[in-house]
Formats: structure tokens, sequence, C-alpha cells
């Protein structure tokens, strides 16, 4: 990131200084942008009191105030242009994606921790109730849910396993082959394909116990009871399968990439010093490949973070929650239970744990690349 | 591990006899996988010509083993016997297909459009929001990657149903386009990065404004990388199906959540559930035949220096 901002050092001083804008022009940007803050705030305000029946004026739904939000956003846009000119121009490429990911990530997780804290149940009458840190506490006291923090501790140290599967196809497709760009096609196939389709395909069809194909397999190669997720080790190997079907691609091509943009001088001085293929593999290939690795298996472990749709079609967690993931836990605490309340406390829990070991992560990894090199 | 062997190019290898060998290994390794990435295409589309009696049989090659049959396609009103007589499940399936293709493309359209302006102000100025420099608010975007849709999912679910967005496909389309921002505005970051700044000086002193300059100089060249996050960003939208599931029931709901809601209810009906994968995964198949190298293209910027 440090090389971006000495490329905007380059850029030559071409602004059109502040002060050779008409003060009248500002003013107007001023006007505009505070009128818009008022109309905001105002209908904010009505729709509050509209609410909690104050006053008998107001909106159905909230949804004006998301009209008035938008048009606040494209005022101060305007105002900004008004004010500081091509300063205020320059804002404008980064205002619109600021103002949606503020509005749309900001708002909704802020009022996420309130509903944590609150005791509602969605099919109870009695509606939204503040019980402070009760759902905590029987977060603390729930097996299931540490049983599926425990389950995402193993599938994300899967992780490792489809990076080695990852990187022995990156190296077959770099190898000298024919027809290359068929394999490559045909190798990142299961990841365009619809995680639930997937899931049904493979998980429901061809690991059927009574005539799915990798059943029948299975049997001839002496498995007398192929049933894949009937017991908790062998559900949570078969969902592992299925989502590294899906997601061995994406880790294989970015490792492809890797491996095509390697010099070739090195492994040709390598192999005229007389090192055999498994030693030019382990000094010189992998050591190199090590910055393009650790992105490609962070990426993946922050993908696998969110595993859900696999299971919740394939196991619905089953054998006995054996199979769940966090996200799929939460998903059915409120699905069959409709506990809003309970399900957000799990998921701010699960975020506050995520964003820790990310970025312990993060960390771990740069130190260990810099070492490297 | 064995594969990890495998030799970077003919030349390393000495004999003859170790040339053959290393040779058939290559070959029979990327068979395999390729078996194993196209077997259960192979067999879902098989499947949706089978009939009961096939599948329960485990049958596998169509008309050897097994006689074709349009029974899957006939329950979706997509056979050639049934298309052209009204299908209430065509009606409902064709309903389910546009909401996903509406959808995704109307995320990834939004996604592509404030994500690259967002990327080329982020490369090319120097900001200062409060506290906040350029790195800090690359970092704010990014950091939207890891959030996991459960944390969002149960907020929007309520604020949803307060802005009168539940079960609507523009609702859908905000989350959506929320979930592909941060790809979005990664892979632009690197494609604006990779245009050299020269260009647009040139244009500034021929009179263009920044906007002309963005718009008539630098877009045309990033086209093929608008072109990679907008098919990739359309990849991730279309197999959607957490965010779905939670926040569509009857109007907006998308092929994933069809697909899913088949299993379960009486039974599978395995030839009708084949066909309907079939169908949910045909377009992105082809896409991905089709427009391989942008693909590729997107999911390997800024991985490799």
């Amino acid at each position: 990131m440090a090389d971006q901002t000495s490329t905007t050092n380059a850029w030559p001083a071409n602004s059109v200084p502040t002060d050779l804008i008409p003060p009248g022009r500002k003013r107007l940007g001023w006007a505009l942008m505070a009128a818009a803050t008022l109309g905001l705030l105002a209908t904010i305000l009505v729709q509050i009191l509209y609410k909690s029946e104050v006053d008998t004026i107001g909106f159905e739904t909230w949804r004006p105030v998301v009209y008035a939000y938008i048009l606040w956003g494209v005022a101060l846009g305007v105002g900004q242009v008004l004010i500081r000119g091509e300063d205020g121009q320059r804002a404008l490429f980064l205002l619109p994606a600021l103002l949606f990911t503020i509005a749309m990530v900001i708002f909704p997780t802020l009022f996420g921790f309130y509903i944590a804290l609150t005791d509602w149940n969605l099919s109870s009458f009695s509606g939204r109730k503040f019980n402070g840190l009760d759902n905590f506490w029987q977060m603390l006291g729930d097996p299931y849910y540490r049983n599926a923090l425990f389950n995402m501790v193993l599938y994300v140290l899967a992780v490792f396993v489809e990076y080695v599967i990852a990187f022995g196809l990156a190296l077959l497709l770099n190898a000298q082959i024919r027809a290359r760009k068929f394999f490559r096609v045909v190798f990142l196939m299961p990841l365009m394909l619809s995680p639930v389709a997937v899931s049904w395909m493979i998980g429901k069809s061809l690991m059927e116990y009574r005539f799915g194909p990798a059943a029948t397999l299975a049997r001839h190669l002496g498995w007398e009871n192929p049933a894949f997720f009937s017991n908790p080790i062998t559900a949570r190997i078969s969902i592992m399968v299925l989502d590294a079907w899906t997601f061995i691609p994406f880790m294989m091509i970015m490792l492809l990439a890797g491996l095509q943009a390697m010099s070739r001088e090195v492994l040709e001085a390598a192999r005229v010093d007389g090192a055999t293929a498994w030693q030019t593999f382990w000094q010189v290939t992998f050591p190199l490949m090590l910055p393009v690795s650790v992105t490609a298996v962070i990426l993946r472990i922050i993908f696998k973070l969110k595993l859900a749709d696999i299971i919740i079609t394939v196991t619905s967690g089953g054998p006995g929650g054996a199979t769940d993931s966090v996200s799929s836990f939460i998903y059915r605490e409120y699905r069959d239970r409709s506990n809003v309340g309970y399900g957000t406390m799990l998921a701010m829990a699960y975020l506050i744990i995520i964003v820790v070991f990310v970025t312990w992560l993060l960390k771990f990894a740069s130190r260990f690349v810099r070492n490297v090199n | 591990m064995s594969v990890q062997t495998t030799d970077y190019s003919a030349s390393e290898i000495r004999s003859p006899a170790s040339f053959v060998a290393n040779r058939v290994f290559i070959y029979g390794a990327l068979i395999f996988w390729a078996f194993i990435c196209l077997f259960p295409i192979y067999w879902t589309i098989t499947t949706s010509f089978k009939t009961a009696i096939d599948v329960t049989q485990g049958h596998l090659i169509p008309f050897v083993d097994f006689k074709p049959d349009w029974k899957g396609w006939r329950s979706l009103g997509l056979s050639p016997d049934s298309i052209f007589q009204t299908s209430t499940v065509r009606e409902e399936f064709l309903k389910r297909f546009m909401n996903s293709v509406i959808t995704s493309v109307g995320a990834s359209s939004l996604a592509i459009i404030i994500g690259s302006l967002a990327a080329y102000g982020l490369t090319r100025y120097r900001y200062k929001f409060a506290w906040f420099k350029n790195e800090d608010i690359s970092f704010f975007f990014l950091s939207q990657l890891i959030l996991p849709p459960v944390v969002l999912a149960l907020p929007f679910l309520v604020l949803y149903r307060e802005v009168g967005l539940l079960d609507t496909r523009i609702g859908l389309i905000l989350l959506y386009t929320l979930m592909v921002l941060p790809i979005v505005i990664w892979i632009m970051r690197d494609q604006f990065n990779s245009i050299p700044v020269e260009l647009e000086e040139a244009a500034l002193v021929d009179g263009l404004s920044i906007w002309g300059a963005f718009f008539r100089i630098v877009m045309p060249i990033a086209l093929p990388g608008m072109v990679a996050a907008f098919i990739l960003a359309m990849v991730l939208c279309w197999n959607e199906y957490f965010f779905a599931a939670l926040l569509t029931s009857t109007d907006a709901k998308t092929i994933p959540v069809m697909v899913a809601s088949q299993t379960g209810s009486q039974g599978i009906n395995w030839w009708s559930m084949a066909a309907l994968a079939t169908a949910a995964i045909t377009p992105l198949a082809v896409i991905g035949i089709a427009l391989e190298r942008y693909l590729i293209m997107g999911m390997t910027a800024g991985a490799v220096k």
C-alpha cells in the first residue's frame, strides 16, 4: 500500500486552489449540505415520534428514511464539489462506496449488538425485551455452540490439506503438458457451481447410502457400511470433502499464477547445480511461493469461516449437531426456533472471535513472509 | 504428497525410461482429477434423464445401461413434449431463474460502478476523512471480506422488515453488492495501479477534467479488469444461498433456495432434482468455459507481485 501513496505524490499540482472558488458558491454548498442534513434528521425524528405514537404524522415504514439518506448523500457530494472544487470532485470517487458501506455495515452491526442484548423471539407475542447479558451467559453454557466452534477449528485445519492438493494440481498444470487450457477449465469447473446444487449432486445423490456411485465404490473397496453422514467423524470428513471439492480450484488458480510468475532462471540454476527435482521443490520453488501461498491460504480460511450452505442443505448439522458450523447453527437457531435475540448474540460473539483470529493471522503471516524473504 | 515430486520441465529428466514414467504419472494425475471434477456433473446431467428404477439400480451410462427418459425435465415443464403446454412448475422455475439473473446482474453492476470509482480514487488521490487516510480506507473496505453473513443476516432481517425491503429483489441486490464490493475493489485497485499515471496527466494537460480523464482514458484501458471483476461477482451472487434463504420467501426467491427447498418434503424425486440442479448450474458452467480467462484474471489480481 505504501507504493500507492508515492504515486499520488507524483500527481501534478493541477487542482484549483480553494480560494479561487467564489464565496457565493461556497455558501451555496454549505447551505445545500445543511438543508439536506436537516431534512434527514427531520425525517428520522418524525418517524421516531410516529413509531413511538407521540405523533400521528408519519410514514407506514421506515423507507422514507432510506430515501432521505440517499438524498443526503447526493447533497453531500454536490456540496463537496461546490465548496472544494477539484478536491471535491476527487472525493466524489470515494463517496458512493463509502456511504454505501457505512450504511450497510456500521448501522446494522450496531443494531445487531443491541438485538444481542434482548430477549426476542419472533414466534412469541411478547416482542422485544431488553435482558442485558442473559444471552451471553446462556451462550457460555451452550454445548452446541461450543461444538460448532470446535468444528470450525477442524474445518479451518482442513484448509491445509486442501492447500497441499491445490499445490499439487498447480504444479501439474504448470508442467509441460498438452491440452493445458482444457485441464484448466475442467479443474476450475467446481468453483463455478452453486454449493447448494453441489451439495445435492455429491452429498445427497453420489454419496447416497443405497445406490450412490460413491457408496458403491466404497463397498467395492471393502467398506462394509458406507454411510457417509451417520457417524460424526465420517460426516465431518464428508462435509470437508464437499467443501474442498468446490474451493480447491480457488487456491489452485492463485498458486498457478504464482508458479507462472516465478523466474525460469532460478530453476535453471538449481538444475545446473545438480539439484534433484525433490530438492529443487523444497529449496527453491516452495520458499519462493511462500508469499502467494500465504495469501491463498488466508483468503481460503476467510471463506471457510463463512461455511454454511453445504451443511444446511446436506446434513442440517446432523448427526446430533456434529457437523454444525457456527453459521449453520445460528441459521437453524433462527429458522427452527425464531430466536433472534440469542442467535444474534451468537453471531456477534463469532464476529469478535473472527476479527481477533484474522488480525492475529495477518500479523503472524506478515512476519512469517518477511522472515523468509 | 506424491504429486509434489512432479518435475517442472521435461528438460530435467535424464533417462528415457524415467521420462516415460514421469509423463504417465503427470497425465494419470491430470486425468484422475479431471474425472473427480467432472463426474458429479456428469452424474447430475444423466440422472435428470433417468427413471426411478435406473436411479435405484445405480445405472451410469445412457443408452448402454439405461434408456434416457424426459421424466425429470417433464416435471419441470421443460421437456420437448411439455414445453408448449402451460406448466405451473415451469413458471415457478422461470420466475426464480429471472430473480437470480436480476439480483446477480444488478448487484454485480452496482458493485462494479461504485467499487471501480472508489478503487480509482484510492489509487490516484490522497484522502483524509477525519483521521482516516488512504490505507485506513482501503483496509476498511477490504476488511468487509471477513464479515460473516450470519452477523448481518439477523439485523438485516429486522431492518428490512422495517423499511419494507424484505422479500424484494432490491433488498437482495443491496446485500449482494455489499458482499462482493471488497472483492471488486481489490481487483480494480490492482488494475488501476498497473495503468501509468502519465496517461491521465497527458489527458489533463489536453484539458479534460479528472472525471473526463477517468471515463475517456482510464475506463477503456481498465475494461478487461472490470469484466473480470464483474464475472467473479456474478458467480458469487448467483451461488449465494444464505441471505436468499433468510430474507426471501415468495417473491424474490432465487434458484439456490428453490433447489434447496426441493429436498426433504416428500422424499426426493431424483430425476426432477437432477433436472433442476442441471438448470441451476448450466448458466455458470457456460460462463466458466467461455470466459475462463477473465475469471482467472480476477482471481489472481493482487496475488502475484
